[in-house]
Parts: C-alpha cells; structure tokens; sequence
C-alpha cells in the first residue's frame, strides 16, 4: 500500500463522526424528540387526511387545481394521471408519498427561506453557510439515512428528516441569489421613498426576488420526490416502498409501476408549482379579497 | 435662505477615505489617486445653493460624479465629509429615523430605468410612497389618481408596468414622485431612456407642471439641450468637481473651460436665446428717454425714439435729422421671441430689430452681424 507510507497521524474521521453521533444520542435526546414529535405530527395530519377523503373526490380535486392553474390540457393529463395511479392500485403508497413530499418541503422551505434572506442580506452569513450547502448537495443522499435512523428509528420521520435535508439547498441559495439580483434602482427606489429595512425587504426585495424563490420551491419539492424511493430504505413508505420491494424481488412490473407513480406525481407537483413563480397580476388571494371588499357597481 | 445647500461635500469610494484627504488637497488627479491608493474619488469640494423653486440641472459625463452628487442629496450615498442642508438642516447628521421621516416628507426621486415594482400595478406603484409612510389605503390611493391625473395616466391604473411603453412607465415614476407631494424632486437622469421625441414631450410636461405648482427640482442630466430647456441654472461637473454654475446663458456665451466649451458644441443655440438676450442697446443710437444720446447720433444712421417712460415709439432713418418714427422701420419684437422668428425679421429687414419687454419698454436692437456672431459662436 503506497499511501499508507504516507499515514502518520492516524486520523479517525469515522470515529469521531460515530462520537459526535453518540454525543447528541445521549445529551439531546429532548431536542430529538421534540423535533421527531413536531415532524411527526406534520406528516401525520397530512397523511391521514390524504387518505381520509375519499379518492374520487381527492382525485378530482386535482384535476381541478391542475386545470385552474395550468390549463384545459395539463387538466385533462391530470385526469389521465389519476385514474392511472388508482388503476395500478397504488392509491395509498402515492397519498402518502404526497404527504411525504410536502411535510419535508414544508419543513425545508420554513428553515430554507429565512436561511436565504439572512445569506442575502449579510455576506458573513453567506460564506458560512455556502460551504453547507455544498456539503449536503455532494453528499450521497444514502448517507443522511444512517444517522437519520439512529437519531429517528426507523419510518416517516427519520425519512422526513433524511428527505428535507437533502431538498432544501435549492430553495436556500435561490432565495438568496433572488434578492441579491434585485436591481440597485429598485433598492435605491425604495429607500428614497423612506422604506425601512424591513419594509425594503418585505415590500421590494422579496416581491421582485419571487421569481427565483419559487423556482427554488419547485426545485425543493422535485429533489424532495426524488429523495423518497432512498428513503423508503428506512421505513418511509409509500410509492418509494413499492420500488423496493420491485428491486427486493426483481419484479420488474412492479418496480416499474412504482416509478411511474413517481413521474406523475413529480409532473404534477412541477407543473403546478411553476405556475406561482409567473410575476405578473394578482395572487389568488388578492383576487378573492377583491371580490369580497368590492361592492358590485351599478346595483345600489 | 436657500432650499437646500451643499457645503465643501466629498465623497471617496474605498476602505480608508481619511488617506486620500491630504492628496486631494494637494490637487492630485482623480486618475492618479486610483492609481497610488486604489480609491476612487466620486465628488470633490462641491458648494452649490439651490433656491427654492429653481430647476437646478447638474450636467456632466459619465463617471463625472453628477449621480453620487444627486445621491448624496438625499443620503443613498454617505457624503464622506462636508455638509448637505435642507430648509437649514444638515442631514448629514441626521438619525436614521429622522433621515427616513425627511425621505418620506420632503424629497422623492425619479430614476432613470423608471424602478417601478414589477408586482404591483400602476395605482399602487404610485401609491409606493404613500403606503410605505403608513398612510391609510383609501387616502393613499386617492392621492395617487390625482397624481396619476397630473401625468394623464388616471385611465391605466389597473395596467401593470408591462403593459406600458417607456414613456409611459416614466410618467408613472414621475406620479410616484409627485404622489407624495415632496418640496423637492431628485430626478436622476429621468428621461435619459426615452426616445428623443418622447423625451421633448415629458420636459414639457414637466415645465407644464412646474408652471402650475412650483418645486424645487434637482434635474441630473447628460444632455445640453435638456438641461437649456429646463433649466434655471445648470452645475457642469467635471471629474467630481463643480467647475461652472450659471444659467443656460452664462454658460453658454461664458464657459468656464474647453470641457463646458466641448459640451454645447453642435448645441441648438436657438432653444437657448431670445431675443432679449442678443439685443443690444448699444447697437443702435437711442433718441429721447433718460439719459438722451442724441448727441452721439450720426447723420445718416438709423436711430431709436424712446418716451420719457421708456416706452418704444420707433425708428427714424436718420438720428440727426429725422424726429418722427419712419412707417418703413421694422416692427418691435418681444424679448421673449425666439431665435428662429427672430433670424426671418432681421434677414428681411433693413435695419437693425428693436426690442421691447413686456411693458413696451426699449431693451436693445439686434443687428444682422450680432445675430450672425451669436449663431456662429456656438455652433
């Protein structure tokens, strides 16, 4: 062995990983389990509420937010997707995938994109946390399962946690590369007119960093879908549990139903959450509100 | 007291401005102290007093310091040293608290790329200043069709900013400004992005708006002709430093030097000067009035015939004998006529062109070979 000339000083990066590993097991046992009863009841609500409601009325539901968002066409591809997905009797494993998916988006993109601003608005802050997110981005997402599952146990939480930290880089330096792109007139703009920090960032910053925030999101949640099938291997259920088994038994058309479900899944959640990044007009929430403060014209 | 006042202000770009004080005064060139400390300097030694209700236009070439000038106006950039007064008060000492209430209360600016939120369509792009100040929803989008109505806009306020043209997007930055009633209006290279048509149109406008409510404005500028016409004085920047303040006709017949020579060279000196500028009391002998000059009138020269008052009667052929106005003299002209209608009475006219102010009263003659100077020097 040529290197091992060159082994002086008998670094033990392993070692010391599994001592810090053991370190927070034995001290911050409290914190884990605040954290894992939270993340828990996050995917609990959504889960058992995906398979509360009937399917039918689920899946149309879908149908409907896909075509009120994107169009007649995406509409009736929703329509295909779904009688697709309750066809291979894979109903359950893609409600709960979906609860999967969003609990650890949620998680991810409520520590993400307050990370984000704060990369923005300090460069300090920037360069700590840019090598971070390098870090979980090269990592083998494998690797996050095996202190995940010590920390967790095995099932929906540690695959919570594995999943989330692996999705939420993309939202982090977009939301961060966002703001730092708004236009110096615009700053400038909104500190003429007496903004103060805060509303600069609240009334310029983050309006016009939109765009890049909600491309992040949509990244978030795709590497999140793509993070379920390796977290599956620790008990996360769901559609990713399907393809295991399919790799497990070498059933090839059960492996490749599982997929499937992901892809439409993945389309989905892609198609609908890229319409929010669009700029211009009023949100659907500045629509309604309009409707309901406007007093109708003409009958008085 | 004046409006808003700058006193000996400079401003360094780079880590330790403090080194570069002592070369400055020294009279080392911007270039030069680059070079030694790697520190550029943006603005050097300007004084200037602006009045309240004047257009003061800075004007200069890029990387002149005219937009470091503009900014440190309203503190967006820090003035490193030196003092920046409003109604009397240096706001360079300012809190930032105080510095944001003078932000929303006295001064608003007008960018050159218009900086319009993308997000928000033209009624509450308008309204920016308000909202931001805390000021209720109804009052704030009240004020802002008004404002809107100023520039004729009212029709699109619920367009977006995408939907409008350059000139248009301007118009709304400009109703930005004005929504908010400031007594000063920053207006940064404002109509620089238009196309030239448009851009005569928004100096109207803005002339247009100055006649009816009267602002100080602080007009950032690269163009001559947009800062003779609108300007009632212009500051001409030079590589961070003021070299001239006067009016478009100060500076025009009396530049300071070669770069405020180079500026107006091909310049429209017919937008610049009225008649009452070229005319010449001297050019003509004046007969009657106060302080009668009609011992100096020749035989044969043509003369002026002015009332006791002042007031113009008109011109005789002949200062030494005639004394009744001649019926083939040219009309007066108004001091307020411009060059152009001036150039067609002079070019058919035989004698020199009297010219009267707004009371009648005589103020000078023009003659064929002073208008042709005046043409020729500034072309």
């Amino acid at each position: 062995m040529a290197a091992s000339r060159y082994k002086v000083f008998d670094i033990d990066i392993g070692g010391y990983v599994e001592s810090v590993v053991a370190w927070i097991q034995s001290n911050l046992g409290v914190i884990l389990d605040a954290i894992s009863v939270g993340i828990d009841a996050i995917i609990s609500v959504l889960e058992d509420f995906a398979l509360w409601v009937d399917p039918l009325v689920m899946a149309l539901a879908i149908v409907a937010f896909g075509f009120w968002r994107v169009g007649v066409g995406f509409g009736a591809f929703c329509l295909v997707a779904m009688f697709l997905v309750i066809e291979m009797g894979l109903w359950s494993e893609t409600m709960s995938t979906l609860a999967l998916v969003l609990s650890a988006s949620f998680v991810a993109l409520a520590m993400g994109i307050p990370l984000g601003i704060a990369m923005a608005r300090n460069d300090l802050v920037e360069q700590i946390v840019k090598p971070i997110l390098d870090f979980m981005q090269t990592m083998p997402p494998f690797v996050y399962l095996i202190p995940a599952a010590i920390f967790f146990g095995l099932g929906k939480v540690p695959g919570v946690i594995a999943t989330l930290i692996f999705a939420m880089p993309p939202v982090v330096r977009l939301t961060n590369l966002g703001i730092r792109q708004v236009s110096q007139e615009h700053i400038e703009a909104g500190l003429a007119f007496g903004c103060t920090p805060r509303q600069l960032l609240t009334k310029v910053q983050l309006p016009l960093a939109m765009p890049s925030i909600m491309q992040g999101i949509n990244q978030t949640i795709m590497l999140a879908l793509s993070m379920v099938v390796i977290a599956s291997m620790i008990g996360a259920g769901g559609l990713g549990n399907t393809v295991l088994t399919g790799i497990q038994r070498l059933n090839v058309g059960l492996g490749f139903e599982g997929g499937l479900g992901v892809v439409l899944l993945a389309i989905i959640l892609d198609r609908i959450t890229q319409t929010f990044g669009a700029r211009r007009g009023p949100g659907l929430f500045t629509r309604v509100g309009r409707l309901l403060t406007q007093r109708p014209t003409g009958t008085s | 007291m004046s409006k808003l006042t700058v006193r000996d202000v400079y401003k360094v770009f780079g880590p330790q401005p403090q080194k570069v004080r002592a070369l400055i005064e020294a009279g080392r060139g911007k270039d030069e102290i680059f070079a030694e400390t790697g520190h550029t300097v943006g603005v050097q030694a300007a004084s200037f007093a602006i009045e309240e209700g004047e257009v003061f236009v800075i004007m200069g070439l890029s990387g002149s310091g005219k937009s470091t000038m503009v900014r440190m106006l309203n503190r967006l950039i820090d003035p490193t040293w030196g003092a920046v007064e409003i109604d009397g008060q240096d706001i360079t000492q300012m809190s930032t608290r105080e510095l944001t209430a003078l932000r929303r209360r006295d001064m608003s600016m007008v960018f050159q790329s218009f900086a319009l939120m993308p997000h928000q369509s033209v009624l509450h792009n308008t309204a920016f200043g308000l909202e931001v100040a805390g000021i209720p929803r109804s009052e704030y989008e009240e004020r802002a069709l008004r404002a809107l109505e100023q520039v004729g806009l009212r029709a699109n306020a619920h367009s977006y900013p995408d939907e409008l043209s350059g000139g248009m997007k301007q118009r709304v930055g400009l109703a930005r400004a004005l929504a908010v009633d400031p007594s000063i209006l920053l207006m940064d290279e404002a109509f620089s992005a238009l196309d030239p048509l448009i851009r005569t149109q928004m100096q109207d406008e803005l002339l247009e708006l100055q006649r009816e409510h009267r602002r100080t404005i602080v007009f950032i500028s690269h163009d001559l002709d947009e800062a003779m016409r609108i300007g009632d004085r212009i500051a001409i920047m030079q590589d961070g430093r003021v070299v001239q303040i006067g009016t478009p006709q100060e500076i025009v017949t009396q530049p300071a030097n070669d770069y405020v020579r180079s500026f107006f060279h091909g310049v429209d000196v017919t937008q610049v000067f009225g008649a009452g500028d070229l005319a010449d009391p001297e050019c003509v002998a004046v007969i009657g009035g106060r302080g009668s000059q009609a011992a100096s009138t020749r035989a044969g020269a043509p003369a002026v015939l002015v009332a006791d008052d002042g007031a113009y009667r008109g011109m005789v052929a002949n200062g030494a004998a005639d004394t009744e106005p001649d019926p083939a003299a040219p009309a007066a002209v108004r001091g307020d006529t411009d060059l152009h209608t001036l150039i067609g009475q002079v070019a058919h006219s035989d004698w020199p062109v009297p010219v009267i102010d707004e009371h009648g009263r005589y103020l000078g003659s023009v003659s064929k070979s002073a208008l042709l100077e005046t043409l020729n020097r500034a072309g």
